[in-house]
């Protein structure tokens, strides 16, 4: 009996003792927090890709908190969906961003732009990148060694296996733009979606010469200038031996890529074209 | 006992196939490529135009900046273009293409044969000959020459080491040159230590080259303050800190350099080019290069002109066997793959290696055993193993606060590990990464 | 040139070094040990290595075959020397099913848990001893007499003492009963006890083996030994009744099998020369108070995996001295 009462007692003064203890602590060590944090925190992915710039879904939080407006605060990874339950959460007006999308801009795939050498260190475009230009001729194209791949949370980009090229999922991907800080050839943009996903891009970034560039690889940019000749929006630059489509210029009508004689520049998630006058006059007569 | 450096090191195959080989000279071929960034700093700047006609030792190419060297044509000829060329590592540089035409040197170049032993320059006049002939060091590390020889003010020189160590396997150019130019580096390093206004030099060799430590001891009976300290062999004892832990017991700290402790180290390539610039007014156009390895089918010394082709050395060289796996300027421990055989010969290239598939390839990565030889060889006493995990997966803070930057990259930690890690690889990622982020280095 | 040149970073040569070499270099050194058991404990001995080898390959094939799905990696010898090391800290007549037992403990929880080789915290075969030690302790503490048993299939695990069976010099000494052989006989491994750890002659022969072969460093096991010694040297000046003398504790039991090739174990020890002397000394002042002071006669095994735990740790605090860090403090 005594030692029943014993070990009773002596754990209830334990606990007592442990229960004070932890009290002033929780008093004395309680740090506010806002509890709209929590409640932000909750409707975000969860994700911690920091595309919006912040360290991790917590720090965007806070600053959608602290922020007087939710201009400039964007969560790429959750879109307006999740926008606009943080904005409910804050009683605030989101602002409209235009989806975008990570686009590789490298086509330069294994037929088109033959190996001249064998890369044999680590499987890292970082690696390779700071040794050498490639185990093509261009040293500007894609490695493939998939740093892009490694670094996307959403498993939103893959590498081919027959062209050896990172391909992005396009449901998949948040635009955060992990890849493209991966990518130490910066060849991976983050650029509109466009209207139903369709947008044109030139797919190339090597910047050397037209005849050097055609030489390493079939499907480089020569920088002939025809595309800025044809564009009539004045969307197309070319610098250093190389063209860029801004994308905010850019309205879609497809004459570049006509015109594009390494056919350098790709038309994404159109449908095909329809040339021959017969279909044409079959349409009309569903129509009518 | 002899004198080595005091911390980590390894002794790969020294196989020094062309060890005893006289040095050749290598004809001269048709067209020269001499690349405009043959050093480390800024590229130089063209001086020459399309047509124009130069004679070897001309100079095309005036220094940039502070840290740059001039480079001299090495050959009599026409300036064909100037234009991109595919460097070593496949990038496109500017280089002078000059299509070789006669043999005809400048006026100013003393052509007679005879040893010049007399020093009738001062200290300043003989770094500024260095400067005009464009010598940067010949070891590899082609930092320019004069700038190492003009110590910050607040430090004095008082020992010039210079570096006939050699330890990397295979390359046996400056034991070539220390064989038969014995007299030239002898009287190239006392220049140096009127430069430097020091009154000691040493001359460090490694013990397997027991014919160059016997004939340099003979011979630096006839010049003061000069001494020949021979090493036990020992990767990376070229190295310049190890060099002088090894030569004057002293250690040199994180991110400081030799003139820290008194010291200045040059290799006894950049002395023979500095006996040659001074003594025969005769800018820096050629160099000893050693052709070598299992693939090559006569291993020899050549004496080159800077801007040849490689595969013209290969050629000379009896060519290479089919199962060729790598080509490699300098040696197979710090040298860098070619991506071709047409890259030209740099002022840096002590060595063409041309190794079999089967010595260089990469075997199978496995998991860290933790075996701690990497630890036990690194010369700089850092974590090898640590140093890759950390940044494999990025960590740059604690790649920062293990003093990566201390790594000297010569590559005994790749070569001892049983598990075939990556080691280098990774630590000089991460070296960059830090080094980059603007990260001061951790004292 | 039709064939295209191979690129890496530098360095472009590779030592040759593999860990097969490494591990068959071990497996070379405990030939010695191999063969004094053979002598002394003959087909018992040779029954259990034969089955613990066997089952811990066999597990480890299987593990990563089918639950780890990578490539079999067998043939590096790791799972080979787990195996002989196990046998070598069981008794001879232990029936083989326990040995089995003892091998799935050792690699399936001890190694492949973790990931296998490279990144087990504990020596896999002190894991498999100790979890037999506790499951099995009647088995496992049951010695049979050398020479004797030498020709008998599975001798039977008595009840107690009987003619076939005898104590461990180390039971002995904390027993206070029997006869305690005397150094020749423990040097030579005319002793009772682990098959593996009865020959100290033949496992330093191993020693100087590795030793020469490069294939481990001094210091683990010889600051393990000098503690040892020292430790238990010291009790016995105070008291040399009550405690044995300290050459008795460095010949007996399992320390030089422990200090010299499962102390040493790449994986589960410090990286620095320091952090091995400090783990080293660990190891023995943990042996030496278990030996003296606990309930257990052995302690080698219980300190070495005491001690494992404390690598990282270790390795953390205790890095290798870098170049030039004393020029710049003085």
């Amino acid at each position: 009996m005594d030692l029943i009462l014993s070990a009773v007692i002596s754990l209830g003064v334990i606990g007592a003792v442990g229960a004070v203890v932890l009290y002033f602590a929780s008093r004395k060590f309680n740090v506010y927090e806002n509890p709209g944090i929590g409640l932000v925190n909750d409707v975000l992915p969860g994700v911690n890709c920091g595309g919006c710039g912040f360290p991790g879904c917590k720090g965007f939080a806070e600053a959608c908190v602290k922020a007087d407006s939710l201009d400039g605060l964007f969560c790429p990874a959750g879109g307006m969906e999740v926008m606009s339950k943080v904005a409910g959460i804050l009683g605030r007006e989101v602002q409209s961003a235009v989806p975008m999308i990570a686009v590789v801009r490298c086509a330069g795939s294994c037929e088109q732009r033959p190996h001249v050498n064998i890369y044999d260190g680590v499987l890292s475009c970082a690696i390779a990148a700071s040794l050498y230009g490639g185990e093509t001729g261009c040293t500007y194209g894609c490695l493939g060694f998939g740093d892009c791949v490694e670094s996307c949370l959403f498993d939103a980009i893959h590498i081919n296996a027959q062209t050896l090229l990172p391909e992005v999922v396009e449901d998949a991907c948040a635009s955060c733009g992990a890849c493209v800080k991966a990518c130490p050839k910066n060849i991976i943009e983050l650029r509109k979606k466009g209207p139903k996903s369709r947008r044109i891009f030139v797919s190339c970034v090597n910047k050397d010469q037209g005849a050097d560039a055609r030489k390493e690889c079939n499907v480089a940019c020569i920088a002939c200038g025809k595309c800025e000749k044809v564009c009539a929006f004045d969307a197309i630059t070319i610098e250093n031996n190389l063209a860029y489509i801004k994308f905010n210029k850019c309205t879609l009508c497809r004459k570049c890529v006509k015109v594009c004689p390494t056919h350098a520049i790709p038309e994404v998630n159109f449908p095909p074209e329809k040339e021959k006058p017969p279909v044409t006059v079959e349409e009309n007569e569903i129509r009518n | 006992m002899l004198k080595t450096f005091r911390l980590g090191g390894i002794h790969p195959q020294e196989n020094k196939l062309s060890a005893g080989k006289k040095i050749e000279t290598l004809p001269t071929p048709g067209q020269i490529v001499i690349p405009l960034s043959q050093h480390i700093g800024a590229p130089a700047v063209a001086v020459v135009q399309k047509g124009d006609a130069v004679k070897a030792g001309t100079l095309i190419a005036k220094a940039n900046g502070f840290v740059s060297a001039g480079i001299h044509s090495s050959v009599s000829g026409i300036v064909v273009k100037i234009d991109d060329i595919t460097d070593a590592s496949g990038y496109r540089k500017p280089a002078v293409f000059i299509k070789v035409e006669g043999d005809e040197p400048e006026p100013f170049i003393d052509q007679s044969p005879g040893l010049n032993k007399n020093i009738t320059l001062s200290s300043e006049e003989i770094i500024r000959k260095i400067a005009d002939a464009g010598i940067v060091g010949m070891g590899g590390a082609t930092f320019p020459t004069h700038i190492k020889l003009t110590p910050p003010s607040d430090k004095t020189a008082q020992l010039l080491i210079i570096n006939g160590v050699e330890c990397e396997p295979y390359l046996t150019s400056d034991h070539a040159l220390m064989l038969e130019k014995g007299n030239e580096i002898m009287v190239g390093t006392q220049l140096l230590m009127r430069a430097l206004k020091v009154k000691r030099a040493v001359i460090g060799i490694e013990n397997n080259k027991k014919d160059a430590i016997v004939h340099l001891s003979d011979l630096s009976k006839n010049y003061d303050g000069i001494k020949i300290c021979p090493l036990k062999v020992k990767y990376p004892q070229g190295s310049e800190k190890q060099l002088v832990d090894a030569v004057i017991k002293r250690r040199i700290g994180s991110g400081k350099l030799p003139i820290e402790v008194g010291a200045v180290v040059q290799n006894v390539g950049t002395a023979f080019a500095v006996y040659e610039a001074v003594q025969k007014n005769k800018p820096l156009f050629e160099r000893i290069v050693t052709v070598t390895g299992k693939g090559i089918k006569n291993p020899s010394n050549y004496r080159v002109k800077i801007g040849t082709p490689v595969n013209e050395l290969i050629t000379a060289a009896g060519g290479i066997s089919e199962n060729t796996g790598k080509i490699v300027g300098g040696g197979p421990m710090m040298g860098k793959a070619l991506v071709n055989a047409e890259v030209p010969v740099t002022k840096g290239c002590s060595g063409i290696l041309v190794l079999p598939g089967e010595e260089t390839a990469r075997k199978e990565r496995r998991n860290c055993i933790r075996c701690s030889k990497c630890v036990s060889v690194c010369p700089m006493g850092l974590s090898p193993y640590l140093l890759m995990t950390v940044s494999e997966f990025s960590v740059w803070d604690k790649a920062k606060s293990e003093c990566i930057t201390d790594c000297i990259e010569c590559g005994s930690c790749s070569y001892t590990c049983p598990a075939n890690r990556p080691l280098l690889d990774y630590i000089r990622l991460g070296k960059n990464k830090v080094q980059a982020h603007g990260v001061s280095r951790i004292v | 040139m039709e064939n295209k040149l191979l690129i890496s970073p530098s360095p472009h040569i590779h030592g040759g070094d593999s860990i097969a070499k490494n591990m068959y270099g071990v497996l070379i050194a405990l030939i010695p040990a191999f063969l004094v058991s053979l002598y002394y404990f003959g087909i018992g001995a040779l029954l259990v290595t034969v089955v613990s080898v066997g089952s811990c390959v066999l597990f480890e094939l299987l593990i990563q075959k089918y639950l780890m799905k990578i490539n079999p990696s067998v043939c590096d010898g790791s799972a080979i020397i787990t195996g002989v090391l196990l046998a070598f800290n069981l008794p001879s007549n232990l029936p083989l099913w326990i040995v089995v037992i003892g091998a799935l403990a050792a690699i399936g929880v001890g190694k492949m848990t973790f990931g296998g080789l490279g990144n087990n915290i504990f020596n896999p075969a002190l894991v498999g001893r100790v979890f037999l030690l506790i499951s099995f302790p009647a088995q496992m503490t049951v010695w049979p007499k050398p020479v004797e048993t030498r020709w008998i299939f599975f001798p039977t695990v008595p009840d107690g003492i009987d003619g076939l069976t005898g104590a461990t010099p180390l039971a002995m000494i904390k027993g206070h009963f029997g006869h305690l052989p005397d150094y020749l006989d423990m040097l030579l491994g005319n002793t009772g006890g682990s098959f593996g750890e009865v020959g100290a002659g033949a496992l330093i022969l191993g020693l100087i083996f590795m030793l020469w072969r490069k294939i481990i460093t001094w210091h683990i096991p010889v600051f393990t030994v000098l503690t040892v010694a020292v430790f238990t040297g010291i009790m016995h000046a105070v008291n040399p009744q009550e405690y044995a003398s300290p050459l008795i504790h460095v010949l007996s039991g399992g320390l030089l099998l422990g200090a010299i090739f499962m102390a040493t174990d790449y994986v589960t020890s410090p990286m620095s020369k320091n952090g091995m002397i400090v783990y080293a000394v660990g190891i023995g002042i943990l042996t030496s108070v278990i030996r003296l002071f606990g309930v257990y006669p052995e302690g080698v095994s219980f300190a070495i995996l005491i001690m494992n735990a404390f690598t990282p740790l270790i390795n953390t605090y205790i890095k290798p001295k870098r170049f030039g860090e004393v020029a710049k403090n003085g």
